[in-house]
């Protein structure tokens, strides 16, 4: 029926037993550090400790598969672009071309192309392992929390929470209105042609929204009976104080990342060449 | 005397927006440690009276105040929502649109989370209020995971946490069923001997509420109080019927029978209350009554046959249910939450295929039938009539499905116009559907339904959230359409609705048929009663006490009688 996406599911790791706050500053910065460089050997190094992070959360891949192959999709899909749209990028970065194999009109394969994709690969291969383990192994009680705690206002940070809270609800209204939709002979399916297929979801749409509205009203005026917004910071029943453990992985992650860029821009360019 | 927590004098207020004020000149005292019940039919102002103590009124809600309101000796203009909320805890009707936290736990947190309450304190604080109304261990469990009354407990943990004096129960029974419903009474009644909480609750199921006992009942009219009794005096005089609110069943079986109801005979609850000559008075009316005539059988219409159904193989939500409905029949669906009823209807009407089993119309399978194709014949009445309308006048709306059938505009004008009457819509045609009220608004979808001519109305929860006033109106209109041959089946855990207009009921449990017989046979069997959370009838107790060898039949004919003097008085 459903396809499990990318739930949280309760599990006892290192990476696991890490508070949202840490993950979420360690997987911001692993990003942009993964992204900066193009030096082959950071990159294969960074490689390694991320898959090596993921082996230590021990999260199933039954729970990450679909995302990962609709990543992996769209990562051959990157990869045809870039081919398609700039075959010789890649000499103009590193100034030679090695002619490998010529194809037709202007592609030709050349080795500095292919280290260069290569290179590409690599990143995503980086930044993947650790965004999913965000994901997988974040409590969502704890992300509004954590958001809070990077410095984000409270109220914004607890309309994530909310949105989680309401997410399964708003697609229950959508399924029921959809249904009564359906009954009445309002058709969503292919056989409609597409300009009155559109017209017909419009009409499925303002219930919804409609719904919504006085769903949010509601919760609006619970939320304000309950005292939400009078103070200036409020604390969290899920937030975890930091442990020995958090303040490491943030410290190795930083060394990491500060070890990364040195080596990176050591000769000047972001790019590294074995040319 | 205790300490007065709640004062009203010469309350007056009117909403901004429109022309009369909703209270008037209110003068009412609330003392601490008491327990009062407000009643009142829709528009009575009972729950604007709710909000002026929770600060919903002026603070959510503007409008014109003169008078005055204090709590705890305190004007509630100068303390604020966030003030008041100190003070009074607000349990709101709807357990899903209140429920703020991923997991029961921080929802009883969140108001200690606003107050900035240290994290180690909290948890203390969250732990003891889950304990004190029994959901210890379900803290981190998630809302889709709770039932009804899990949730409600919740709530109440979750304005218990911060030591509040007063408990305000915003119709507290309204989407709980019955047997459920008990157990939040029961609750807020052992919640307020333990804490000596002064409690409120805002309710119109009078017989539900009076399970335990309250200290004064007050009842709103058109926006005055009509009455400020103990139970005992109120139930014995004739200002319930006056107010159009509906006594507790047994008190008019017992008027029926020729007793006066006295302060005396303690006539508040059924265990304490003294028949003394009733006894006979109800043994003697019972030999008079009528005996009921079985209706003619009608042909049958729909049959369901073995149909099993799950979403995934391990777990099925129904299995090998078998029912047949005969033409024109009024039939009830009963079961707890989970049991299947839902399902039920929507494998009826196309939404899910059963995995196993054939349904059957006029003897035809509809296996092959579209969604759409369906509904020609068996058109669907969802609980929210928010869910289905997608129009904003009237007239488009009750249109909508002819003109996707392509039907002539002079046919779809006839048909509607002509459904619009029997609908009692005829002179709204031409309004849009956001001017009316709920109740006008379930009739709306009725009428885009019936317009269609269905051979069947399957009804989900037709008369949830409704007066006794509005129940009445729909359910006879109901009952008009089932008298022209439409068969109804309703979704429904509404004893007085299946008692008193179903001809049948069936009884799911666990995705099992457990019984299909008439509803006071039902209603009367105990261990039916307790699978399907459902509640014994206070007629049966009421005729078990009085020593009567038939209670069934008694309870039948009670229904048969009282059928007759509702249809004339409407």
């Amino acid at each position: 029926m459903k396809a499990k996406m990318l739930t949280y599911t309760r599990q006892d790791s290192p990476v696991h037993r890490l508070t949202g706050a840490t993950k979420l500053i360690i997987f911001a910065v692993w990003s942009v550090s993964a992204m900066i460089t193009y030096d082959t050997r950071c990159l294969l190094l960074m490689l390694l400790f991320s898959l090596a992070v993921f082996r230590i959360s021990r999260v199933r891949f039954q729970d990450y598969a679909f995302v990962l192959y609709f990543i992996l999709l769209f990562f051959l899909l990157n990869h045809i672009a870039i081919f398609a749209f700039s075959p010789l990028e890649g000499t103009r970065i590193y100034g030679t071309r090695h002619d490998l194999l010529h194809l037709a009109g202007r592609y030709t394969l050349t080795a500095e192309q292919l280290f260069y994709q290569f290179n590409i690969a690599l990143k995503y291969a980086v930044v993947i392992p650790m965004a999913l383990l965000f994901l997988l192994t974040t409590d969502p009680s704890e992300f509004a929390a954590s958001l809070n705690r990077v410095g984000v206002n409270y109220k914004i940070a607890y309309s994530v929470s909310l949105a989680l809270r309401y997410i399964p609800d708003i697609q229950q209204d959508y399924e029921n209105i959809s249904f009564s939709a359906q009954a009445r002979g309002i058709d969503i399916s292919r056989k409609e042609k597409l300009p009155k297929r559109l017209k017909n979801i419009v009409s499925i749409l303002l219930p919804l929204i409609l719904t919504s509205i006085e769903r949010i009203e509601k919760i609006s005026t619970a939320m304000e009976l309950r005292g939400f917004g009078t103070g200036r910071t409020r604390t969290w029943y899920r937030a975890r104080p930091f442990t020995r453990s958090d303040y490491a992985a943030l410290c190795l992650m930083v060394g990491i990342s500060a070890a990364a860029t040195i080596i990176t821009f050591y000769d000047g360019s972001r790019f590294y060449s074995i040319f | 005397m205790s300490k007065t927590v709640i004062e009203f004098t010469d309350f007056t207020f009117k909403y901004r927006a429109q022309q009369e004020p909703t209270l008037h000149k209110i003068n009412l005292k609330i003392h601490e440690g008491e327990k009062i019940l407000i009643v009142g039919p829709s528009g009575s102002g009972k729950s604007t009276l709710a909000h002026c103590i929770n600060g919903l009124i002026p603070f959510a809600y503007p409008g014109e105040i003169s008078g005055t309101l204090t709590v705890k000796g305190t004007d509630t203009k100068e303390l604020g929502i966030a003030g008041l909320s100190e003070v009074v805890g607000t349990v709101l009707q709807d357990p899903d649109g209140q429920f703020v936290g991923l997991t029961v736990g921080e929802d009883i947190a969140f108001s200690l989370e606003n107050a900035a309450v240290p994290v180690r304190e909290m948890h203390e604080r969250v732990e003891a209020a889950a304990r004190a109304v029994d959901i210890q261990e379900l803290l981190t469990a998630s809302p889709q995971e709770l039932s009804g009354g899990q949730k409600q407990k919740t709530m109440l943990a979750g304005v218990l946490v911060s030591n509040v004096d007063v408990l305000l129960f915003d119709e507290p029974l309204a989407s709980l069923d019955p047997y459920t419903g008990t157990g939040a009474i029961e609750l807020i009644d052992r919640v307020q001997r333990e804490t000596g909480n002064t409690v409120i609750i805002i309710e119109h199921r009078l017989e539900e509420v009076l399970h335990r006992p309250v200290d004064r009942i007050i009842v709103m009219n058109e926006g005055v109080i009509a009455a400020d009794l103990p139970a005992a005096q109120l139930l014995s005089s004739p200002l319930l019927a006056e107010s159009g609110l509906r006594e507790p069943l047994y008190l008019t079986a017992l008027k029926y029978a020729g007793c006066e109801i006295t302060p005396e005979m303690n006539p508040q609850h059924l265990d304490g209350i003294r028949l003394e000559t009733g006894a006979a008075r109800l043994r003697a009316w019972y030999e008079a009554s009528e005996v009921p005539q079985e209706a003619e059988a009608a042909p049958v219409l729909l049959e369901l046959r073995d149909l099993t159904f799950g979403y995934d193989k391990q777990a099925p939500v129904l299995q090998g249910l078998s029912f047949s409905v005969r033409r024109g029949e009024m039939l009830c669906i009963a079961g707890r939450n989970g049991a299947g009823k839902s399902t039920v209807s929507k494998l009826i009407c196309g939404f899910y295929r059963p995995s196993a089993g054939s349904i059957l119309l006029n003897g035809r399978d509809l296996a092959a039938d579209t969604i759409k194709e369906r509904a020609e014949h068996i058109g669907f009445v969802m609980q929210n009539p928010n869910h289905m309308i997608s129009m904003t006048l009237i007239y488009d709306e009750v249109a909508l499905g002819l003109k996707l059938r392509g039907f002539a505009e002079e046919e779809i004008r006839g048909r509607v116009h002509k459904v619009l009457q029997i609908c009692g819509l005829y002179e709204f045609r031409e309004w849009p559907v956001s001017a009316l009220s709920y109740g006008q608004k379930k009739r709306v979808t009725i009428a885009s339904i019936l317009v269609l001519e269905p051979e069947v109305l399957l009804l989900d929860e037709p008369t949830a959230g409704q007066d006794y006033r509005h129940y009445n109106e729909i359910m006879e209109f109901l009952r008009g359409l089932g008298s022209t041959g439409i068969t109804v089946i309703m979704i429904t855990h509404d004893m007085h609705l299946m008692l008193e207009y179903a001809e049948r009921t069936i009884v799911l449990a666990e995705g099992r048929k457990l019984a299909d017989a008439r509803p006071e046979v039902i209603l009367t069997d105990r261990d039916i009663v307790g699978s399907a959370n459902l509640k014994e009838t206070s007629l049966f107790a009421l005729a078990v006490k009085a020593g009567l060898n038939q209670p069934v039949e008694f309870v039948r004919r009670f229904i048969e009688y009282d059928r007759g003097n509702r249809a004339d008085e409407s």
